[in-house]
C-alpha cells in the first residue's frame, strides 16, 4: 500500500471523531510542551548567563593568598602584583589590600554593617571592566586624601544613594569624603560590599600596613592557562603553594548550571505527563476499535489483510500523537517565548529539542497504539460483519 | 464444444464443505455442501434463521474458513490459503453487500465506493473516478459529495451495491439486502439487482424473503446446514 493511501485511511479515524481526537491529542500535547519549555527556558537562561560572561569577560583571573603548611591563612609578598605585572601576556594587574576597620555613616551610630574597607589602586575599576552609578573612581591626588568609593551594596547600606550633599563616611573614626557609588559588579559581590580608599590614604589615615590580599589581573584570552599554571611561582616563588588562583566568570558559569536538579524534575514531571498521554492514546484506541468493529470487518471484506488493519490503527494512533506533539511543541516554544521576553533573554529554543520531541511523541503513539492495532487485526471478519446484537 | 465447457472450471465450487463451530458439544453450521455456481447465474439462498445460509455466505466470501472439503473460486483452491492470499481473493474477486450497509460515516459517498479498491493497489484518481461510475450506475451520480448520513435507507443500500460492484468482482455477495429496507425501497433495490445481473454480473444472495427468492432464476433452500433444494 502506498504510504499516501495509508496516511488517508489513518486519518479516516480522526476526521470522523473530532473531538475525541483533539482531547486525545491535548494529553500528548502537554507533555511535551513542558518538556519543551523547561529546555527552552533553561537553555535561554543559560544563553543569557554565557552571554553575559562573555561580556565580562573569562580572561580576568584572581591571585589571593592560600592558606600555609599549619593551615594559617598565608600571606601574599608586597612585590607581588609588580612580578605578576613581568608574566608577558598579562595586560593589565591590581592589587587590593584589606584593611580591619569598621565603616560608619558617621561617628554616632553603631551599625554591625559587615562591610570590608579595602585599599585600592586607580586602575582596579578599568581592570575589572566596572562602571560607576555617580561621581568618580580613585585617581593619583585622591588616593591620598580621605576619599572613598563605595560598592553598590555598601551605599545602599551606609544610606548613601545620591553625592548631591557631598556625603562623608567614618572610616576606624576618621572621616572620608565620598567621592563615587559603583554600579554592581556581578563577578565580584565581595567588592560590592566593599568601601575603597587609596592605597596613600590608608597608609596616612588609618596607619595601616599595606599588603595585598587580592591581584586581579587581565590576560591575553589565549594565554589564560598558560598564565594561570605559572601565577602562584610568580606571585609568591618562596611559597608557590600558597597562593589560590581562580577565574570569576567560572563561579557564574556553574551558577548557570546550579539549577540543573530543578531542569530534571521538571522534565521528569514532562515525562510522567508524556506517558499518561500515551496511556491515553492507547486507551482511546482500544475503545474505537470496540466501536469499529464494523468498519474493520468492512475493510476486511473489502480485501484488506490483517496487516492493512493493524497498519490502519497503527497510522491512526502514531498520527493522533505527532499531532499533540506538533501541538505541545508550538505550546512549548510560545510559552518559553514569552517567559525569555518577560526575563528580558534572548530566546533560544535548541532546534534538536523540538524535533526530537516531536519523534519521541511518533513513537510513543507507534508503542500506544500496538495493542489496539493487533486487537483489530485479530477480529475475525465474519463475526465482525455480522451485525451487532 | 460441449466436452470444452466441462473442462472449463466453475466460477465458484465448493466441494463437502464443512463448517464446525467448536464448543460443546460442536455446533455444525454446514454440514456437507455441494454447490457449483456458473459465471453469469443469479443465484437465491434461502431457509430459516439457523439453517447455515450466512455461514454459506461467509465462506463463499473466505471471511470463514471451511472445517473440512475444497472450496474454489474461479479455479483457485482458497480454502488453504494464507490471510493475506484470501484477502487478496476478495479484493480482486468479490463483493460484498450486508443488511447494515456498513457505510463509512465520515466519508462522502465517492470515497465509500472507492474504499476497497485501494487494497487492489488502485491509485486515488483511478479509485475515485471508477468509484463516480458505479454511483452512476446505481443512480447516485447527482449525490457524489454527499455523506452516507444524509441519506435514506434505500440511497445507502444502492450507495453499497455500488462499492460491491466498482471492482467488476467476479462474484457479488449479498447477505439480507433489502432485511432494513421498507417495502418501496425493498423493490428499487431488487429491481437493481436484476439490472446488474441483466448487466452480467454474477450474484449471490441470501434472504429468509420466499417472494423475493421467488424473483431469481436459481434458488437454492437450506436447512439445518444442508442444501434441501436447489431450483433453476
Amino acid at each position: 500500500m502506498r504510504v499516501g493511501d495509508a496516511l488517508a485511511i489513518g486519518t479516516y479515524g480522526l476526521r470522523s471523531r473530532r473531538g475525541r481526537s483533539a482531547l486525545t491529542a491535548i494529553g500528548i500535547a502537554i507533555g511535551i510542551a513542558a518538556i519543551v519549555a523547561v529546555f527552552g527556558i533553561s537553555s535561554s537562561s543559560r544563553a543569557d548567563v554565557l552571554a553575559q560572561i562573555d561580556e565580562l569577560g573569562t580572561d580576568l583571573l584572581m591571585v589571593r593568598p592560600g592558606d600555609d603548611m599549619f593551615g594559617e591563612r598565608a600571606t601574599l609578598p608586597v612585590d607581588a602584583p609588580a612580578m605578576i605585572r613581568r608574566i608577558a601576556p598579562v595586560t593589565a594587574a591590581t592589587a587590593v589590600s584589606s584593611f580591619d576597620a569598621d565603616v560608619q555613616r558617621n561617628e554616632l551610630a553603631d551599625i554591625q554593617n559587615a562591610l570590608d574597607v579595602l585599599g585600592a589602586e586607580t586602575d582596579l575599576l578599568s581592570t575589572l571592566d566596572g562602571t560607576l552609578d555617580e561621581g568618580v573612581f580613585l585617581d593619583d591626588g585622591s588616593s591620598e586624601l580621605p576619599t572613598v568609593v563605595l560598592g553598590s551594596v555598601a551605599a545602599e547600606r551606609l544610606g548613601i544613594t545620591s553625592l548631591a550633599a557631598s556625603p562623608t563616611v567614618s572610616i576606624a573614626g576618621a572621616p572620608f569624603t565620598v567621592v563615587g557609588i559603583l554600579d554592581p559588579l556581578p563577578l565580584h559581590p565581595d567588592l560590592d560590599r566593599a568601601v575603597m580608599i587609596g592605597v596613600g590614604a590608608a597608609e596616612r589615615f588609618l596607619e595601616a600596613e599595606v599588603i595585598p590580599t587580592r591581584v586581579y589581573l587581565r590576560v591575553e584570552p589565549e594565554y589564560v592557562e598558560d598564565v594561570r599554571a605559572v601565577l602562584g611561582r610568580t606571585a609568591n616563588p618562596a611559597a608557590p603553594n600558597e597562593v589560590e588562583v581562580s577565574r570569576p566568570s567560572d563561579a557564574l558559569e556553574a551558577r548557570a548550571r546550579v539549577d540543573e536538579g530543578l531542569q530534571r524534575l521538571l522534565i521528569g514531571l514532562g515525562a510522567v505527563a508524556l506517558v499518561v498521554g500515551g496511556v491515553g492514546v492507547a486507551n482511546v484506541m482500544v475503545i474505537s476499535v470496540l466501536e469499529r468493529r464494523g468498519e474493520v470487518g468492512l475493510r476486511r471484506a473489502l480485501g484488506a489483510a490483517r496487516h492493512h488493519v493493524a497498519l490502519q490503527f497503527l497510522t491512526e494512533s502514531a498520527l493522533l500523537s505527532t499531532i499533540g506533539g506538533v501541538l505541545g511543541v508550538g505550546i512549548g516554544a510560545a510559552a518559553t517565548a514569552w517567559y525569555a521576553n518577560r526575563q528580558g533573554w534572548q530566546l533560544d529554543v535548541p532546534l534538536e529539542v523540538l524535533g526530537l520531541s516531536i519523534v519521541v511523541a511518533l513513537l510513543l503513539g507507534v508503542v500506544a497504539g500496538l495493542y489496539p492495532a493487533v486487537r483489530a487485526a485479530r477480529l475475525d471478519p465474519a463475526t465482525a460483519v455480522r451485525p451487532t446484537s | 464444444m460441449s466436452a470444452d465447457v466441462e473442462w472449463l472450471p466453475a466460477a465458484l465450487e465448493l466441494r463437502s464443505v464443512e463448517r464446525v463451530y467448536p464448543g460443546s458439544p460442536p455446533v455444525p453450521a454446514l454440514a456437507g455442501i455441494d454447490l457449483r455456481v456458473e459465471s453469469g447465474e443469479f443465484v437465491a439462498v434461502v431457509g430459516p434463521s439457523g439453517s447455515g445460509k450466512s455461514t454459506l455466505l461467509n465462506v463463499i466470501g473466505t471471511l470463514d474458513r471451511p472445517t473440512a472439503g475444497t472450496m474454489h473460486i474461479a479455479g483457485a483452491e482458497v480454502s488453504a490459503l494464507s490471510d493475506r492470499e484470501r484477502s487478496g481473493i476478495r479484493a480482486e474477486h468479490l463483493g460484498f453487500v450486508f443488511q447494515q450497509f456498513h457505510l463509512l460515516e465520515g466519508a462522502d459517498l465517492v470515497d465509500n465506493v472507492a474504499a476497497g479498491l485501494v487494497y487492489r493497489g488502485c491509485p486515488r484518481r483511478e479509485r475515485r473516478r471508477r468509484a463516480r461510475l458505479a454511483l452512476d450506475r446505481v443512480g447516485l451520480s447527482h449525490r457524489l459529495a454527499h455523506r452516507p448520513p444524509q441519506l435514506s435507507g434505500g440511497e445507502r443500500q444502492r450507495v453499497a451495491i455500488a462499492r460491491a460492484i466498482v471492482g467488476e468482482p467476479t462474484f457479488v455477495l449479498a447477505d439480507e439486502p433489502t432485511g432494513n429496507l421498507d417495502s418501496v425501497n425493498t423493490d428499487v433495490i431488487v429491481e437493481l439487482l436484476h439490472e446488474l445481473h441483466a448487466q452480467g454480473s454474477t450474484m449471490i444472495v441470501v434472504t429468509h424473503d420466499k417472494d423475493l427468492a421467488a424473483t431469481f432464476p436459481r434458488c437454492v433452500q437450506m436447512h439445518d446446514g444442508r442444501i434441501v433444494g436447489d431450483r433453476s
